[in-house]
């Protein structure tokens, strides 16, 4: 049987990788790897994961030193002959082995104001939202995030400030800056504008080109740029 | 997260990020002198390439340019928007790659700014003026 050398980081921020071998199979995932590696060889080893079909995004990690859903990559398409390197995901710390804590993550949509802010009444209509109206196209465009932190973990800006917002928390501000329902327009350019917000972006597009979901945070991104700029125009921001 | 709530803090909810203004400011300065720069770095290279193959020597050039006033003009708006655009970015840089964030930053990137544009001005009225 083809075995497979896996090597995985063990331990937190200090650690080092640890090889196992893993026996090969056809249609095999990443994450059927790891589960391999926990249940049959070593069940000390930490990692995360919930759906395993590619719902939750619970399951991302760093293979090969790239960031992905582990549950929808198979050996075969990432495999470098019999080998396989697995790290949790970059850019943020490491509480065990493949878990990565999330918390500053989810902290930061919560700091570019991603809470949808109501502010119609329970007396008034609901909103008649065109589906082609260009508000509605354009928060469609990111509204499909899971939050899984891929695109986070891509992102170069990130790794250079650790203040920045990230990918993943500007996309679902500009997916709110163009819901005709909320309101709190004003203070979310605000909070998306400044050295750690979209103007920090360099256009690398890793986060675009690494979202399982094939979203592109890169122009909800340029699109805050643009908005901001005219609020700052305008005089309101 | 505890079941008490303890150990977890909600992060502020509506914190303008840090100097949105004048970061949104310096941003769009950028960019505008980023389109000068296009212009202006197409027209400057075509104004070289065409020195150099006629052969024109340096009395040659500077007998075009002093008391051309267009000439004057168009490298004074040149040196403009290199004086913007070239601080700003080096700004970044600065931020992103040394860490360097403190309010020296501000002061280095004014001096360079200043610099850029005094040095530049001097060079263009010397051929204008030569």
């Amino acid at each position: 049987m083809d075995m497979l050398k896996v090597s995985v980081w063990r331990g937190a921020a200090l650690g080092g990788y640890r090889t196992y071998e893993v026996p090969r199979q056809e249609s095999q995932s990443v994450l059927d790897v790891v589960t391999y590696i926990q249940r049959n060889i070593d069940p000390t080893l930490s990692y995360r994961f919930a759906c395993r079909v590619g719902m939750c995004g619970a399951c991302a990690m760093t293979v090969n030193g790239v960031a992905r859903w582990t549950c929808r990559t198979h050996v075969a398409k990432v495999a470098k002959g019999n080998a396989i390197q697995i790290a949790p995901l970059a850019n943020l710390p490491v509480v065990k082995d493949l878990v990565a804590d999330m918390s500053e993550f989810f902290d930061k949509w919560a700091r570019a104001r991603g809470q949808f802010v109501p502010c119609a009444t329970r007396k008034d209509a609901f909103a008649q939202v065109a589906s082609d109206s260009p508000g509605r196209v354009a928060a469609n465009a990111g509204i499909e995030c899971i939050g899984c932190g891929v695109c986070y973990a891509s992102c170069d800006v990130v790794s250079w400030n650790a203040d920045y917002l990230g990918p993943a928390a500007l996309n679902r501000a500009w997916t709110l800056v163009n819901d005709v329902r909320d309101g709190a327009r004003r203070e979310r350019l605000a909070a998306v504008a400044g050295d750690a917000g979209c103007h920090a972006c360099h256009t690398h597009l890793s986060c675009s080109e690494r979202c399982p979901k094939d979203i592109e945070p890169t122009a909800a991104i340029a699109g805050l740029k643009r908005a901001v700029a005219l609020a700052a125009w305008k005089g309101e921001l | 997260m505890s079941s008490t709530g303890q150990g977890y803090a909600a992060p502020p909810l509506a914190a303008p990020g840090a100097g949105a203004k004048s970061e949104t400011w310096l941003w769009i300065a950028q960019r505008a002198s980023a389109a000068l720069l296009a212009l202006c770095v197409v027209v400057h290279l075509i104004t070289i390439i065409y020195a150099v193959r006629h052969g024109l020597s340096g009395e040659a050039i500077l007998a075009r340019t002093r008391g051309n006033a267009v000439g004057l003009a168009f490298y004074t708006l040149y040196v403009l928007a290199i004086a913007v655009h070239a601080p700003i970015g080096l700004r970044t840089l600065c931020q992103e790659w040394l860490g360097w964030r403190s309010a020296s930053l501000n002061w280095f990137t004014a001096a360079l700014a200043l610099a850029l544009f005094a040095f530049g001005l001097r060079a263009g009225w010397a051929v204008f003026s030569g």
